[in-house]
């Protein structure tokens, strides 16, 4: 369904320019991320903040121009310099946003805000069947048609949450991309918007790439999870695998932090030492390298690729080591 | 040590009165740590505020707050200088917004101590260097020197955190201390409040939403919803056998990265309207155990537990 190819954005950054004429540095943001996603399949995207997560998806959405790298969704390739094939993409792909509030506009109704992209995506409609479809849709969402004349901040959060939600859903989209859809709301509200994000997908076979730094919402609502680390992937797996057995260092000391809710259980977090590469000046070496408590002199010549067996990969040396030593008796 | 008796707050706002919190009491024991647990709008943080004497000039207080005897709430404003900080130091979420971009961190840590104690300018500098290195920032010495935007989120809340240890307080009040950071960063930071507590006997009062964090780092928690207590229990117990349906909803829809299943169980509803003053249980309206009897009666805290119905009876 969507695709995305060795991805690079950049960012120029003026403030260190000596002279106004000096060319200004260029901050790499994300440094070649590939992955594909199935119609009906939930990606989760994970890392710290900073890692160039939300930047990825909002290059993927077209919010941010990409460096390089090519997207191909329901089999074509998107030009993001060609408004048809920008249409087309909008009318494809749409976008949930952190903060539920901001994300709606403040002076429309949210029948107005939701009836909105039927107008642009389907001009063939009717008015009045546009305002049953907007309707249906926050009713699909839990708000009742009763406040459908209401303004956004009469809502609250996860109330705005489902608002966007239906908003984005209206046109029948084929792939949602959320950016922390839930970690602005509270932990019982933010059950409610995964449980109803998790239904709409099974009902719409939607798409879905799931942004988000807390593990244990991604670990729930996603098929595959993505590391990320300085714009860079780290691991890929099947969620309950990756969680099971991280293979990458970064993804051990990510996981081995994560809190558990009960007390009988002690997490003895791995603790990273040293400092984050600049992202104005990224060695050529593995990215995680500064940090790694398993680094090697090797790790520093060049960037590992992403290998694996299957569905489970990692860019690590130390993973290259272990499968070319698996690999040996069986020549 | 600190004993919070009965304390209601209320802001005057212009639509009328907002009841953040409600009757609520527990004590604080020397080096014990306690979680304040609940989600925004459960007034958590505005318990933090009113120990402290830091609330918004709207609100009215009722209540007691002892603090080794003294009535804080009663307290003037002299009093209650030498008490903030020296005595009791509070943690506030946002690292960057509680520390003064204009001045150097040196700075910023000294004055506590020559303010508050009237230590030299040398003292106060070995007293910096000290719990720098207490709260583990590398490099201390040359760091002092910086200011706060030269550092990164974990490490501009490190230096919060030994502002709050200048004094050697005996209690430690810590609102969401972890919520902006990473886990990475989380990890290493209730690491080091756990240090701190064996290092210097502190007493922490940990408020958050985050039961994981909870599970790791309290002894006892109490629960809030509504601004009431709804449970309160030692932490092997609440989450062993919570014994309120608001905790248990709680419980159950904290995503638990262990735990293979697929649906998270939410809580339906949305949070209370605090525009009038609880006159029946806060949470039945989202509860799914209520009966009638829960929508008009105010259940009293009895064995750490505000609920009317039995245990055994919960689903």
């Amino acid at each position: 369904m969507l695709a995305v190819e060795n991805a690079h954005v950049t960012f120029p950054v003026a403030q260190t320019k000596k002279w106004p004429w000096s060319p200004p540095g260029i901050v790499r943001a994300v440094n070649g991320i590939s992955f594909e996603l199935a119609a009906g399949k939930t990606l989760g995207v994970v890392g710290e903040s900073g890692c160039g997560k939300s930047t990825l998806i909002r290059a993927v959405a077209g919010l941010t121009p990409l460096e390089a790298g090519n997207v191909t969704l329901d089999g074509q390739p998107v030009d993001y310099h060609d408004r048809a094939s920008m249409q087309r993409l909008r009318a494809t792909m749409q976008m949930i946003f952190q903060d539920p509030i901001a994300s709606l506009n403040p002076r429309m109704t949210i029948r107005e805000i939701v009836t909105e992209p039927l107008t642009f995506f389907k001009p063939e409609m009717t008015p009045a069947g546009r305002q049953d479809a907007a309707l249906a849709m926050l009713d699909r969402v839990g708000i009742p048609q009763a406040q459908a004349n209401r303004f956004p901040h009469e809502f609250s959060g996860g109330q705005c949450q489902r608002i966007g939600i239906a908003r984005a859903l209206v046109a029948g989209p084929k792939v949602l991309l959320c950016d922390e859809p839930v970690s602005a709301l509270d932990v019982s509200i933010q059950a409610q918007v995964v449980n109803l994000l998790k239904e709409l997908q099974r009902e719409m076979g939607l798409a879905i790439v799931f942004v988000a730094h807390d593990l244990g919402v991604v670990r729930h609502i996603s098929d595959d999870v993505l590391v990320m680390y300085m714009g860079a992937p780290m691991e890929r797996a099947p969620a309950p695998e990756l969680v099971r057995a991280p293979r990458h260092p970064y993804a051990q000391a990510l996981l081995s932090a994560v809190p558990v809710p009960d007390p009988s259980v002690r997490i003895t977090p791995q603790m990273l030492e040293g400092d984050l590469p600049s992202p104005m000046d990224l060695p050529p070496g593995c990215l995680f390298e500064s940090r790694c408590p398993k680094a090697m002199p090797k790790c520093r010549d060049a960037r590992p690729p992403m290998i694996g067996q299957g569905q489970h990969q990692a860019a690590c040396l130390l993973l290259q080591d272990a499968l070319a030593e698996a690999s040996m008796p069986a020549e | 040590m600190l004993s919070v008796r009965n304390l209601h707050i209320r802001f005057r706002t212009g639509d009328g009165m907002v009841h953040a919190v409600n009757d609520v009491s527990f004590d604080v024991g020397a080096s014990q740590h306690i979680a304040l647990v609940g989600e925004s709008g459960s007034g958590k943080s505005q318990i933090a505020l009113a120990i402290m004497g830091l609330l918004a000039k709207n609100a009215e207080v009722d209540g007691e707050i002892l603090w080794n005897g003294q009535d804080l709430l009663a307290a003037s404003q002299r009093d209650m200088n030498r008490v903030r900080a020296r005595e009791i130091g509070i943690i506030f979420q946002d690292p960057m917004s509680s520390l003064n971009p204009y001045m150097t961190i040196e700075r910023q840590l000294t004055e506590i101590v020559e303010h508050h104690q009237g230590m030299s300018r040398r003292d106060a500098r070995a007293r910096a260097l000290e719990v720098m290195d207490a709260v583990r920032i590398p490099d201390a010495k040359a760091r002092l020197r910086a200011y706060p935007h030269e550092f990164s989120g974990g490490m501009r809340q490190r230096i919060v955190i030994a502002m709050a240890l200048m004094c050697r307080p005996e209690l430690i009040l810590a609102d969401e201390p972890t919520t902006a950071l990473d886990v990475t960063v989380q990890a290493q930071i209730m690491q080091l409040l756990a240090d701190v507590q064996q290092d210097f006997g502190t007493s922490v009062v940990l408020i958050t939403h985050d039961l994981g964090v909870v599970a790791g780092f309290c002894e006892e928690v109490l629960v809030l919803y509504g601004g009431r207590i709804m449970e309160e229990a030692v932490t092997t117990k609440l989450f062993d056998k919570p014994a309120h349906p608001y905790t248990r909803g709680l419980l159950r829809a904290v995503p638990n990265i262990e735990d293979p299943s697929d649906a998270l169980t939410a809580i339906p509803g949305s949070p209370p309207s605090q525009h009038r003053f609880p006159q029946a249980c806060p949470f039945a309206p989202r509860c799914v155990d209520a009966v009638d009897t829960c929508h008009d009666t105010l259940p009293a805290l009895q064995k750490g537990r505000a609920c009317l119905r039995p245990v055994e009876e919960l689903t």
